[in-house]
């Protein structure tokens, strides 16, 4: 479904983020990407969803080069990507409901769809009672379940989480991680960064771990080892 | 499809508008001054016009006839002048004529009339008074009128004087000053709604550059360029409707008033000596209001989506 080939990235100031890092992940995966800070991880996740370009290498999308698709194509390609950042970039200004059917309306869904599925997908999460809220309104446990429920609302192929836990407590990291669980079990490919050993240990999976931008490991059965 | 996507960009744009509460204010407040600017820029044009054209109408030449020359003589002169090219207006103010303006004048004055009576005859030339289009042309019908004097009828010359060279210093500085000053107000004006430009632009980008994190997050969910910046253009659209129409109110307010500011500034002596000019703000905004309304309008409109399309092209690109 996806695959790094030897995919490298060095900064303007020499600095290596990535180094030579091929590795492939397949539908209906649950990938959990370990390292500690400046691994090389955000930077991993950035060459996906084609934020940032790589200095050597490819990174594919089934059979496209992410880098060569035109930006019509790159539209389409994210609309089948959701992403849940550490940050939760929430739009401020929209409330959940309409952050949610932002990305429903973007993906060209009908107003009909949107009605029907902006209150679902907030359920799923546990936010019926917060769709009028604004960002500004929520917890950080919220914020996060806005922005799960974001990226799965369109059904995406594969959803990535970059350190969706590193800004909340212990008891709204373990709902999160929950409610990603509960998103594979549906059928969605998840590919999860962290550096918390306690995520790792409830995700369990397949666990690749990055070290100075390399892949120093890549287990089956989930270990955190650093 | 189209229509729906068309729709949501509208609703996007003005809740956005509405919801940026304080920026969609400074914006505004920006974009009224640079409007502001462009409308004083119309409103001086207009009142350098009309203080050019009372400058350009109070310089004339006037030709002084003999007193015993015969009127066919002078209409027939009248005439040959009239046919000049440059000549936009002519006057014959025979004796008669002369004399009376002189008494109804001075119908107050019994001193003044005691003495015209007392003289016994009309004492008053017949006059031709001419205007030229441009007060650089009076050079050359002063100069055919004194060939034309020497034509005279019978070989006596019917005209006893011409006040052009009397005046020629007044008009050939008018002549180089006039062209100096359309320039000058032209380039000053370039110069403003540049600077206006300018100002307006770096205010709309610098709201934009607080919804930086919104258009990445646009972006990642797979948003096309035309439906992240199409709220920005809307919104930017609505800060020029709101400034064109602070914009016109100010200006009407100024208009209106303008009578009583030019009473207190200039004083009742000051009103009184360019009479002409009193009521010309009010009455050049009534009867080219269709006029001020669309640049008005329009420049707020252009201003507010032109920045705001601009200012979020930086952010597409990844």
């Amino acid at each position: 479904m996806i695959y790094f080939d030897k995919v490298s990235k060095i900064y303007p100031d020499e600095s290596i983020a990535l180094d030579q890092v091929s590795f492939g992940v397949e539908p209906n995966e649950f990938i959990t990407i370990v390292g500690h800070s400046g691994a090389g991880k955000t930077t991993l996740i950035k060459m996906l969803i084609a934020e940032d370009k790589p200095t050597e290498g490819a990174v594919f999308f089934e059979s496209a080069n992410i880098n060569k698709l035109k930006k019509s194509e790159m539209n389409k390609l994210r609309r089948r990507i959701g992403t849940v950042f550490q940050d939760y970039r929430l739009i401020p200004n929209k409330t959940a409901y309409e952050n949610i059917a932002f990305a429903m309306e973007a993906a060209g869904r009908t107003d009909a769809e949107i009605h029907s599925d902006v209150p679902h997908v907030l359920d799923l999460v546990d936010l019926g009672n917060k769709i009028w809220s604004f960002p500004g309104e929520l917890s950080g446990g919220e914020k996060q379940r806005v922005a799960i429920a974001r990226a799965i609302v369109t059904q995406p192929d594969i959803i990535i989480a970059d350190e969706p836990t590193g800004n909340l407590d212990p008891i709204n990291t373990f709902e999160i991680i929950k409610i990603l669980q509960k998103i594979h079990k549906m059928g969605t490919t998840v590919l999860l960064t962290t550096h918390n050993k306690g995520v790792v240990d409830e995700v369990g999976g397949r666990v690749i771990t990055m070290e100075k931008g390399k892949i120093i490991r890549d287990d089956k059965a989930g270990k955190y080892i650093l | 499809m189209i229509l729906t996507h068309f729709k949501r960009v509208i609703r996007s744009g003005f809740v956005n508008f509405w919801r940026s509460g304080f920026l969609s204010f400074s914006a505004i407040v920006v974009i009224t001054l640079s409007l502001t600017i462009f409308g004083s820029l119309i409103f001086g044009s207009a009142f350098g016009r009309a203080l050019l054209k009372e400058v350009k109408n109070k310089v004339d030449i006037n030709v002084y006839f003999v007193l015993d020359s015969q009127e066919t003589d002078i209409l027939s002169l009248k005439k040959v002048i009239e046919n000049l090219p440059e000549v936009e207006k002519i006057e014959y103010i025979s004796r008669e004529k002369a004399l009376a303006d002189f008494r109804d004048k001075w119908k107050d004055n019994t001193l003044i009339l005691q003495g015209l009576d007392e003289i016994g005859t009309n004492p008053f030339p017949a006059v031709i008074n001419i205007k030229a289009k441009e007060p650089s042309q009076y050079a050359g019908i002063a100069s055919f009128l004194d060939s034309k004097s020497s034509l005279s009828k019978e070989g006596v010359s019917i005209v006893e004087k011409v006040n052009y060279n009397q005046n020629k210093i007044i008009i050939d500085r008018l002549g180089r000053i006039i062209p100096a000053v359309e320039k000058t107000g032209s380039i000053l004006a370039i110069i403003f709604i540049i600077v206006a430009i300018i100002i307006t632009f770096n205010t709309i980008r610098l709201i934009i550059f607080t919804a930086k994190d919104e258009i990445s997050v646009m972006k990642l969910v797979g948003a096309s360029n035309l439906y992240i910046r199409g709220p920005f253009v809307i919104s930017g659209i609505m800060y020029g409707v709101f400034s064109g129409v602070l914009t016109l109110i100010l200006l009407g307010a100024f208009s209106y008033y303008s009578d009583v500011i030019l009473l207190k500034f200039a004083g009742v002596q000051g009103v009184q000596d360019f009479s002409l000019l009193v009521n010309v703000f009010s009455v050049y905004f009534i009867s080219n209001f269709p006029q001020i309304f669309a640049i008005i309008m329009g420049s707020g409109i252009v201003l507010g989506a032109v920045s705001s399309y601009l200012a979020v092209k930086r952010y597409l690109r990844f």
